[in-house]
Protein backbone atom coordinates (compact mmCIF):
# COMPACT_ATOMS: atom_id res chain seq x y z
CA UNK A 1 0.00 0.00 0.00
CA UNK A 2 2.69 2.39 1.01
CA UNK A 3 3.96 3.01 -2.44
CA UNK A 4 0.31 2.63 -4.45
CA UNK A 5 -1.77 5.93 -5.34
CA UNK A 6 -4.64 5.98 -3.49
CA UNK A 7 -7.87 8.55 -3.21
CA UNK A 8 -10.96 9.29 -0.35
CA UNK A 9 -13.84 7.07 -2.50
CA UNK A 10 -15.75 9.64 -4.39
CA UNK A 11 -19.30 10.05 -2.42
CA UNK A 12 -17.53 9.74 1.34
CA UNK A 13 -17.76 13.13 3.24
CA UNK A 14 -15.20 13.54 6.07
CA UNK A 15 -17.08 16.38 8.76
CA UNK A 16 -14.41 17.71 11.08
CA UNK A 17 -14.55 16.86 14.88
CA UNK A 18 -11.95 17.39 17.88
CA UNK A 19 -10.84 14.47 17.90
CA UNK A 20 -10.17 14.07 14.11
CA UNK A 21 -13.03 13.84 11.92
CA UNK A 22 -16.31 11.89 10.96
CA UNK A 23 -16.10 9.68 7.71
CA UNK A 24 -19.79 8.75 6.34
CA UNK A 25 -20.14 7.11 2.71
CA UNK A 26 -23.28 8.27 1.41
CA UNK A 27 -23.26 4.72 -0.89
CA UNK A 28 -22.94 1.96 1.65
CA UNK A 29 -24.10 4.16 4.71
CA UNK A 30 -21.37 3.46 6.88
CA UNK A 31 -19.97 5.80 9.41
CA UNK A 32 -16.29 5.73 10.90
CA UNK A 33 -14.56 7.86 12.99
CA UNK A 34 -10.75 8.88 12.13
CA UNK A 35 -9.62 9.45 15.92
CA UNK A 36 -6.56 11.60 14.94
CA UNK A 37 -6.17 14.95 13.17
CA UNK A 38 -3.17 13.84 11.39
CA UNK A 39 -4.90 10.65 10.06
CA UNK A 40 -7.50 13.25 8.87
CA UNK A 41 -4.71 15.44 7.18
CA UNK A 42 -3.74 12.21 5.49
CA UNK A 43 -6.39 10.54 4.15
CA UNK A 44 -7.91 14.38 2.84
CA UNK A 45 -4.17 14.70 0.95
CA UNK A 46 -4.29 10.79 -0.89
CA UNK A 47 -5.95 11.95 -4.17
CA UNK A 48 -3.34 14.75 -4.75
CA UNK A 49 -0.07 12.34 -3.66
CA UNK A 50 1.37 10.45 -5.63
CA UNK A 51 1.68 7.52 -2.84
CA UNK A 52 0.28 6.58 0.15
CA UNK A 53 4.03 7.03 1.34
CA UNK A 54 4.01 10.63 0.07
CA UNK A 55 1.00 12.03 1.54
CA UNK A 56 2.02 10.18 5.02
CA UNK A 57 5.44 12.21 4.69
CA UNK A 58 3.30 15.47 3.79
CA UNK A 59 1.48 15.10 6.90
CA UNK A 60 4.42 15.21 9.03
CA UNK A 61 3.99 11.68 10.30
CA UNK A 62 7.14 10.06 11.13
CA UNK A 63 8.93 6.67 9.61
CA UNK A 64 8.30 4.99 13.19
CA UNK A 65 4.43 5.72 12.87
CA UNK A 66 3.67 4.26 9.50
CA UNK A 67 2.85 0.89 10.42
CA UNK A 68 0.22 2.00 12.52
CA UNK A 69 -1.07 4.72 9.75
CA UNK A 70 -1.08 1.86 7.24
CA UNK A 71 -3.23 0.01 10.01
CA UNK A 72 -5.79 2.71 9.90
CA UNK A 73 -5.73 2.90 6.51
CA UNK A 74 -6.67 -0.56 5.56
CA UNK A 75 -9.39 -0.38 7.94
CA UNK A 76 -10.92 2.02 5.96
CA UNK A 77 -10.15 0.57 2.75
CA UNK A 78 -11.61 -2.38 4.28
CA UNK A 79 -15.12 0.30 3.95
CA UNK A 80 -14.79 1.34 0.77
CA UNK A 81 -13.67 4.90 2.47
CA UNK A 82 -10.87 4.95 0.44
CA UNK A 83 -9.72 3.20 -2.24
CA UNK A 84 -6.85 2.74 -4.75
CA UNK A 85 -6.30 5.09 -7.73
CA UNK A 86 -6.54 3.69 -11.49
CA UNK A 87 -2.60 4.68 -12.40
CA UNK A 88 -3.65 6.86 -15.55
CA UNK B 1 -8.39 10.44 25.44
CA UNK B 2 -11.13 7.62 24.38
CA UNK B 3 -13.68 7.99 21.44
CA UNK B 4 -16.04 7.34 24.27
CA UNK B 5 -14.92 10.13 26.61
CA UNK B 6 -14.66 12.43 23.87
CA UNK B 7 -18.36 11.74 22.87
CA UNK B 8 -19.44 12.29 26.17
CA UNK B 9 -17.63 16.10 25.90
CA UNK B 10 -20.14 16.57 22.97
CA UNK B 11 -19.56 16.63 19.03
CA UNK B 12 -19.70 19.29 16.47
CA UNK B 13 -22.91 18.25 15.22
CA UNK B 14 -25.35 15.38 16.05
CA UNK B 15 -23.87 12.10 14.60
CA UNK B 16 -27.77 10.88 14.97
CA UNK B 17 -30.43 13.36 14.74
CA UNK B 18 -34.11 12.14 15.57
CA UNK B 19 -36.96 14.97 14.15
CA UNK B 20 -40.36 14.14 14.72
CA UNK B 21 -42.49 15.84 11.84
CA UNK B 22 -46.22 15.76 13.61
CA UNK B 23 -47.68 15.06 16.79
CA UNK B 24 -50.90 13.97 14.70
CA UNK B 25 -51.08 9.88 14.52
CA UNK B 26 -53.93 7.47 13.58
CA UNK B 27 -52.93 5.00 16.56
CA UNK B 28 -52.86 5.97 19.86
CA UNK B 29 -50.16 3.38 21.36
CA UNK B 30 -50.65 3.11 25.41
CA UNK B 31 -46.48 3.96 25.35
CA UNK B 32 -45.99 6.69 22.97
CA UNK B 33 -42.89 7.96 24.10
CA UNK B 34 -44.29 11.62 23.03
CA UNK B 35 -48.03 11.28 23.74
CA UNK B 36 -49.38 11.98 20.14
CA UNK B 37 -52.40 11.85 18.38
CA UNK B 38 -53.72 15.46 17.45
CA UNK B 39 -51.51 17.56 15.29
CA UNK B 40 -50.33 20.84 17.22
CA UNK B 41 -51.49 24.09 15.33
CA UNK B 42 -47.64 25.78 16.32
CA UNK B 43 -45.87 22.34 13.65
CA UNK B 44 -43.01 23.37 11.56
CA UNK B 45 -44.35 24.95 8.09
CA UNK B 46 -42.71 23.19 4.79
CA UNK B 47 -40.54 26.02 4.64
CA UNK B 48 -39.47 26.19 8.05
CA UNK B 49 -38.65 22.41 7.57
CA UNK B 50 -36.85 22.95 4.84
CA UNK B 51 -34.52 25.63 6.49
CA UNK B 52 -33.95 23.05 9.13
CA UNK B 53 -32.97 20.68 6.30
CA UNK B 54 -30.87 23.31 4.57
CA UNK B 55 -28.85 24.02 8.10
CA UNK B 56 -28.51 20.16 8.57
CA UNK B 57 -27.01 19.51 5.10
CA UNK B 58 -24.38 22.47 6.25
CA UNK B 59 -23.19 20.84 9.47
CA UNK B 60 -23.18 17.56 7.48
CA UNK B 61 -25.27 15.81 9.48
CA UNK B 62 -25.54 12.77 7.14
CA UNK B 63 -28.90 11.21 8.04
CA UNK B 64 -32.09 12.01 10.30
CA UNK B 65 -34.22 9.80 12.06
CA UNK B 66 -37.41 10.87 11.25
CA UNK B 67 -40.73 10.46 13.57
CA UNK B 68 -43.66 11.44 14.70
CA UNK B 69 -46.65 11.16 15.85
CA UNK B 70 -47.24 9.08 12.20
CA UNK B 71 -44.68 11.84 10.17
CA UNK B 72 -46.27 10.35 6.82
CA UNK B 73 -49.76 11.66 7.95
CA UNK B 74 -48.30 15.40 7.08
CA UNK B 75 -49.20 16.23 3.36
CA UNK B 76 -45.54 17.59 2.56
CA UNK B 77 -43.79 14.40 4.12
CA UNK B 78 -43.77 12.99 0.66
CA UNK B 79 -41.85 16.23 -0.77
CA UNK B 80 -39.58 16.68 2.29
CA UNK B 81 -38.20 13.18 2.09
CA UNK B 82 -37.11 14.40 -1.38
CA UNK B 83 -36.14 17.47 -0.35
CA UNK B 84 -33.70 16.35 2.48
CA UNK B 85 -32.22 13.21 -0.17
CA UNK B 86 -31.30 15.71 -2.38
CA UNK B 87 -29.73 17.91 -0.13
CA UNK B 88 -27.39 15.16 1.19
CA UNK B 89 -29.27 14.20 4.15
CA UNK B 90 -30.64 11.16 4.52
CA UNK B 91 -33.95 9.47 5.92
CA UNK B 92 -34.80 6.40 8.29
CA UNK B 93 -38.62 7.06 8.95
CA UNK B 94 -40.80 5.50 11.58
CA UNK B 95 -44.12 4.61 10.50
CA UNK B 96 -47.19 2.31 11.75
CA UNK B 97 -47.49 1.77 7.92
CA UNK B 98 -51.11 3.91 7.37
CA UNK B 99 -49.23 5.48 4.04
CA UNK B 100 -47.54 2.41 2.76
CA UNK B 101 -49.43 1.80 0.02
CA UNK B 102 -48.09 0.04 -3.25
CA UNK B 103 -47.32 3.12 -5.01
CA UNK B 104 -45.72 4.77 -2.13
CA UNK B 105 -43.57 1.32 -1.40
CA UNK B 106 -42.20 1.44 -5.09
CA UNK B 107 -41.21 5.28 -4.86
CA UNK B 108 -39.36 4.12 -1.90
CA UNK B 109 -37.50 1.43 -3.47
CA UNK B 110 -36.24 3.61 -6.49
CA UNK B 111 -34.77 6.47 -4.01
CA UNK B 112 -31.50 6.26 -2.48
CA UNK B 113 -30.79 7.05 1.01
CA UNK B 114 -33.75 6.08 2.60
CA UNK B 115 -34.74 3.80 5.04
CA UNK B 116 -38.23 2.43 6.40
CA UNK B 117 -38.52 1.13 9.80
CA UNK B 118 -41.94 -0.16 10.76
CA UNK B 119 -43.09 -0.27 14.15
CA UNK B 120 -44.29 -3.84 15.35
CA UNK B 121 -44.89 -4.19 18.88
CA UNK B 122 -45.51 -8.23 18.93
CA UNK B 123 -45.32 -10.40 16.92
CA UNK B 124 -48.79 -11.49 16.99
CA UNK B 125 -52.00 -9.63 16.11
CA UNK B 126 -52.94 -10.49 20.20
CA UNK B 127 -49.82 -8.77 21.57
CA UNK B 128 -49.00 -6.07 19.44
CA UNK B 129 -52.82 -4.36 19.30
CA UNK B 130 -53.16 -4.81 23.15
CA UNK B 131 -50.46 -1.96 23.20
CA UNK B 132 -50.63 -0.37 19.87
CA UNK B 133 -54.50 -0.64 18.84
CA UNK B 134 -56.96 -2.70 17.29
CA UNK B 135 -55.67 -3.47 13.69
CA UNK B 136 -52.51 -1.81 13.94
CA UNK B 137 -50.62 -5.72 13.33
CA UNK B 138 -52.55 -5.85 10.10
CA UNK B 139 -51.28 -2.31 9.09
CA UNK B 140 -48.05 -2.90 9.32
CA UNK B 141 -47.59 -6.26 8.34
CA UNK B 142 -49.89 -5.20 5.20
CA UNK B 143 -46.91 -2.17 4.94
CA UNK B 144 -44.06 -4.77 4.89
CA UNK B 145 -45.88 -6.84 2.50
CA UNK B 146 -46.02 -3.94 -0.04
CA UNK B 147 -42.77 -2.60 0.65
CA UNK B 148 -41.34 -6.30 0.10
CA UNK B 149 -43.21 -6.65 -3.16
CA UNK B 150 -41.84 -3.53 -4.77
CA UNK B 151 -38.66 -4.67 -3.78
CA UNK B 152 -37.76 -2.47 -1.21
CA UNK B 153 -34.56 -3.54 0.51
CA UNK B 154 -34.31 -3.94 4.12
CA UNK B 155 -36.54 -2.72 5.85
CA UNK B 156 -35.95 -2.25 9.65
CA UNK B 157 -38.82 -3.90 12.13
CA UNK B 158 -38.87 -1.75 14.79
CA UNK B 159 -39.70 -3.56 18.27
CA UNK B 160 -40.02 -1.67 21.65
CA UNK B 161 -39.32 -5.02 24.11
CA UNK B 162 -42.15 -5.10 26.98
CA UNK B 163 -43.13 -7.56 29.08
CA UNK B 164 -45.56 -8.77 26.91
CA UNK B 165 -43.30 -9.77 23.92
CA UNK B 166 -39.86 -9.98 25.35
CA UNK B 167 -40.74 -14.01 24.76
CA UNK B 168 -41.49 -13.56 21.37
CA UNK B 169 -37.42 -12.54 20.32
CA UNK B 170 -37.20 -14.98 17.75
CA UNK B 171 -40.43 -15.07 16.17
CA UNK B 172 -39.48 -10.78 15.68
CA UNK B 173 -36.93 -12.40 14.17
CA UNK B 174 -38.23 -15.00 12.07
CA UNK B 175 -41.06 -11.74 10.62
CA UNK B 176 -38.45 -9.60 9.58
CA UNK B 177 -36.55 -12.87 7.90
CA UNK B 178 -39.28 -13.57 6.14
CA UNK B 179 -39.90 -9.63 4.92
CA UNK B 180 -35.74 -9.38 4.20
CA UNK B 181 -35.89 -6.85 7.02
CA UNK B 182 -33.26 -5.99 9.55
CA UNK B 183 -34.83 -6.64 13.19
CA UNK B 184 -34.50 -3.38 15.37
CA UNK B 185 -35.08 -3.57 19.22
CA UNK B 186 -35.41 -0.55 21.77
CA UNK B 187 -35.79 -0.37 24.86
CA UNK B 188 -39.28 0.35 26.43
CA UNK B 189 -39.33 4.10 28.39
CA UNK B 190 -41.27 5.82 30.71
CA UNK B 191 -41.76 8.59 28.70
CA UNK B 192 -44.49 10.33 27.32
CA UNK B 193 -47.59 7.92 27.75
CA UNK B 194 -44.40 5.64 28.90
CA UNK B 195 -44.83 6.68 31.90
CA UNK B 196 -48.81 5.57 32.63
CA UNK B 197 -47.89 1.82 31.55
CA UNK B 198 -44.12 1.67 32.77
CA UNK B 199 -44.83 -0.56 35.54
CA UNK B 200 -47.03 -3.20 34.02
CA UNK B 201 -44.71 -3.42 30.73
CA UNK B 202 -41.38 -2.98 31.48
CA UNK B 203 -39.31 -6.08 31.33
CA UNK B 204 -39.14 -7.71 34.60
CA UNK B 205 -35.44 -8.43 36.12
CA UNK B 206 -34.98 -12.08 35.04
CA UNK B 207 -36.54 -10.71 31.41
CA UNK B 208 -34.03 -8.13 31.58
CA UNK B 209 -31.09 -11.17 31.55
CA UNK B 210 -33.10 -12.98 29.20
CA UNK B 211 -32.90 -10.08 26.76
CA UNK B 212 -29.29 -9.57 27.29
CA UNK B 213 -28.63 -13.23 26.36
CA UNK B 214 -30.06 -13.04 23.47
CA UNK B 215 -28.90 -9.45 22.14
CA UNK B 216 -25.49 -11.14 22.78
CA UNK B 217 -26.46 -14.00 20.86
CA UNK B 218 -28.01 -12.44 17.73
CA UNK B 219 -25.22 -9.99 17.72
CA UNK B 220 -24.60 -7.50 15.15
CA UNK B 221 -26.96 -8.82 13.18
CA UNK B 222 -30.09 -6.82 15.22
CA UNK B 223 -30.18 -3.29 15.64
CA UNK B 224 -30.47 -1.63 19.34
CA UNK B 225 -30.05 2.20 18.56
CA UNK B 226 -27.28 1.33 21.31
CA UNK B 227 -30.62 1.62 23.78
CA UNK B 228 -29.94 -1.34 26.21
CA UNK B 229 -26.20 0.13 27.68
CA UNK B 230 -27.92 -0.09 31.50
CA UNK B 231 -27.34 -3.67 30.20
CA UNK B 232 -23.96 -3.58 30.01
CA UNK B 233 -23.29 -3.48 33.77
CA UNK B 234 -24.61 -7.62 33.25
CA UNK B 235 -20.67 -7.82 32.35
CA UNK B 236 -19.90 -7.97 28.70
CA UNK B 237 -20.62 -4.48 26.88
CA UNK B 238 -23.62 -4.78 24.07
CA UNK B 239 -22.06 -3.76 20.57
CA UNK B 240 -22.56 0.58 20.16
CA UNK B 241 -21.39 3.13 22.01
CA UNK B 242 -22.43 2.46 25.78
CA UNK B 243 -23.03 5.71 26.69
CA UNK B 244 -25.91 7.92 27.31
CA UNK B 245 -25.53 10.84 24.05
CA UNK B 246 -28.31 12.88 25.12
CA UNK B 247 -26.85 16.60 23.99
CA UNK B 248 -23.51 15.17 23.01
CA UNK B 249 -24.11 12.85 19.94
CA UNK B 250 -27.58 12.44 19.64
CA UNK B 251 -30.75 15.43 20.60
CA UNK B 252 -34.88 15.39 19.16
CA UNK B 253 -36.16 18.20 17.09
CA UNK B 254 -39.77 18.22 18.15
CA UNK B 255 -43.00 19.28 15.83
CA UNK B 256 -43.00 22.68 16.30
CA UNK B 257 -39.06 23.01 16.28
CA UNK B 258 -38.02 22.10 19.33
CA UNK B 259 -34.94 21.30 20.45
CA UNK B 260 -34.26 18.06 23.54
CA UNK B 261 -31.49 16.74 24.31
CA UNK B 262 -32.94 13.06 23.36
CA UNK B 263 -36.27 11.74 21.68
CA UNK B 264 -36.77 10.44 25.26
CA UNK B 265 -36.69 13.44 26.86
CA UNK B 266 -39.98 15.67 25.30
CA UNK B 267 -40.23 17.47 28.96
CA UNK B 268 -39.09 21.23 29.95
CA UNK B 269 -36.14 19.83 32.18
CA UNK B 270 -34.52 19.11 28.96
CA UNK B 271 -35.61 21.93 26.44
CA UNK B 272 -32.29 23.40 25.03
CA UNK B 273 -34.02 25.38 22.57
CA UNK B 274 -36.04 25.71 19.00
CA UNK B 275 -34.68 26.03 15.97
CA UNK B 276 -37.37 29.10 15.05
CA UNK B 277 -34.40 30.99 17.06
CA UNK B 278 -32.35 33.37 15.43
CA UNK B 279 -29.06 31.08 16.03
CA UNK B 280 -31.33 28.07 14.14
CA UNK B 281 -30.54 24.67 14.91
CA UNK B 282 -27.03 25.06 15.06
CA UNK B 283 -27.06 28.02 17.70
CA UNK B 284 -28.64 25.57 19.92
CA UNK B 285 -26.53 22.67 19.33
CA UNK B 286 -23.35 24.45 19.85
CA UNK B 287 -24.40 27.48 22.34
CA UNK B 288 -27.40 26.02 24.77
CA UNK B 289 -26.54 26.22 28.30
CA UNK B 290 -28.62 22.51 28.65
CA UNK B 291 -26.62 20.97 26.03
CA UNK B 292 -23.07 22.34 27.39
CA UNK B 293 -23.97 21.13 30.96
CA UNK B 294 -24.92 18.07 29.88
CA UNK B 295 -21.05 17.89 28.10
CA UNK B 296 -19.24 19.09 31.26
CA UNK B 297 -17.95 15.96 33.50
CA UNK B 298 -20.77 14.71 35.39
CA UNK B 299 -20.31 12.63 38.72
CA UNK B 300 -21.55 9.03 38.78
CA UNK B 301 -23.42 10.25 41.78
CA UNK B 302 -24.53 6.88 43.45
CA UNK B 303 -23.13 5.42 41.10
CA UNK B 304 -19.27 5.68 41.25
CA UNK B 305 -18.24 3.17 43.86
CA UNK B 306 -20.09 0.48 41.75
CA UNK B 307 -18.37 -2.19 39.84
CA UNK B 308 -20.05 -1.21 36.73
CA UNK B 309 -20.06 2.21 36.22
CA UNK B 310 -17.75 1.67 33.78
CA UNK B 311 -19.63 -0.10 31.51
CA UNK B 312 -23.62 1.38 32.36
CA UNK B 313 -22.47 5.04 33.15
CA UNK B 314 -25.10 5.36 35.24
CA UNK B 315 -27.86 4.04 32.29
CA UNK B 316 -30.96 6.44 31.12
CA UNK B 317 -30.80 9.81 32.07
CA UNK B 318 -34.49 10.06 30.47
CA UNK B 319 -35.63 6.30 32.29
CA UNK B 320 -34.21 8.15 35.70
CA UNK B 321 -36.48 11.20 35.34
CA UNK B 322 -39.42 10.17 34.37
CA UNK B 323 -39.63 7.78 37.29
CA UNK B 324 -38.44 10.27 39.71
CA UNK B 325 -35.12 8.83 40.33
CA UNK B 326 -31.93 11.15 40.95
CA UNK B 327 -30.40 11.51 37.62
CA UNK B 328 -26.95 10.82 39.53
CA UNK B 329 -28.26 7.55 40.79
CA UNK B 330 -28.80 4.55 39.02
CA UNK B 331 -31.33 3.68 36.17
CA UNK B 332 -34.45 2.20 37.09
CA UNK B 333 -33.51 -1.14 35.40
CA UNK B 334 -30.29 -1.21 37.11
CA UNK B 335 -29.05 -4.82 36.46
CA UNK B 336 -28.38 -5.24 39.99
CA UNK B 337 -31.31 -4.16 41.25
CA UNK B 338 -29.57 -0.74 43.16
CA UNK B 339 -32.52 1.20 41.90
CA UNK B 340 -35.36 -1.03 44.03
CA UNK B 341 -35.16 1.17 47.22
CA UNK B 342 -35.53 4.33 45.70
CA UNK B 343 -38.75 2.99 43.54
CA UNK B 344 -40.28 1.92 45.97
CA UNK B 345 -39.71 4.42 48.40
CA UNK B 346 -42.98 6.21 50.03
CA UNK B 347 -43.18 9.91 48.26
CA UNK B 348 -41.42 9.20 45.11
CA UNK B 349 -42.91 11.61 42.33
CA UNK B 350 -42.57 11.10 39.01
CA UNK B 351 -42.71 14.47 37.08
CA UNK B 352 -46.12 15.39 35.73
CA UNK B 353 -45.55 15.70 31.84
CA UNK B 354 -45.23 19.30 30.40
CA UNK B 355 -46.96 18.62 27.11
CA UNK B 356 -49.75 15.83 25.51
CA UNK B 357 -50.99 15.81 22.06
CA UNK B 358 -53.18 12.32 23.10
CA UNK B 359 -56.23 12.47 21.37
CA UNK B 360 -58.81 13.39 23.58
CA UNK B 361 -61.44 10.60 24.84
CA UNK B 362 -59.41 7.89 23.73
CA UNK B 363 -58.96 6.46 27.61
CA UNK B 364 -55.97 4.47 25.79
CA UNK B 365 -54.75 2.72 29.18
CA UNK B 366 -57.40 1.05 28.80
CA UNK B 367 -56.19 -1.01 26.05
CA UNK B 368 -54.33 -2.50 29.08
CA UNK B 369 -57.13 -3.88 30.34
CA UNK B 370 -58.46 -7.61 30.94
CA UNK B 371 -57.55 -9.58 28.22
CA UNK B 372 -60.23 -12.34 28.27
CA UNK B 373 -63.74 -11.82 27.22
CA UNK B 374 -65.18 -12.86 29.77
CA UNK B 375 -63.18 -10.85 32.36
CA UNK B 376 -65.23 -8.02 31.26
CA UNK B 377 -69.27 -7.36 32.21
CA UNK B 378 -71.68 -8.16 28.85
CA UNK B 379 -72.92 -4.47 29.95
CA UNK B 380 -70.40 -2.15 30.13
CA UNK B 381 -67.83 -1.69 27.09
CA UNK B 382 -64.96 -1.98 29.32
CA UNK B 383 -62.30 -1.44 26.61
CA UNK B 384 -62.90 2.30 26.58
CA UNK B 385 -64.01 5.19 24.64
CA UNK B 386 -66.17 3.45 21.73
Amino acid sequence: MLDEAWTLTPGVALRPEPFGALAYHFGNRRLTFLKRPELVAVVRSLGDAPTVRSALTAAGVPVAHFPAYLEALRGLAATDMIRPRNPS
Amino acid sequence: MSLIEQFELGLDAPICLTWELTYACNLSCVHCLSSSGRRDPRELTTAQCEAVIDELQAMQVFYVNVGGGEPTVRPDFWYLLEYAVAHQVGVKFSTNGVRITPERAAFLAGTDYVDVQVSLDGATAAVNDRVRGEGSFALATRALDHLAAAGFRDAKVSVVVTRENVGQLDDFKAIADRYGATLRLTRLRPSGRGADVWDELHPTAEQQRQLYQWLLRAGEKVLTGDSFFHLAGYGQPLPGLNLCGAGRVVCLIDPIGDVYACPFAIHDQFLAGSVLEPGGFAGVWRDSELFRDLRSVHSGGACTSCGSYDACRGGCMAAKFFTGLPLDGPDPECVHGYAEPALAAAGRIAPSPSQDHSHRGAPVRLALGPTRLCDQSPLVPAGGGR
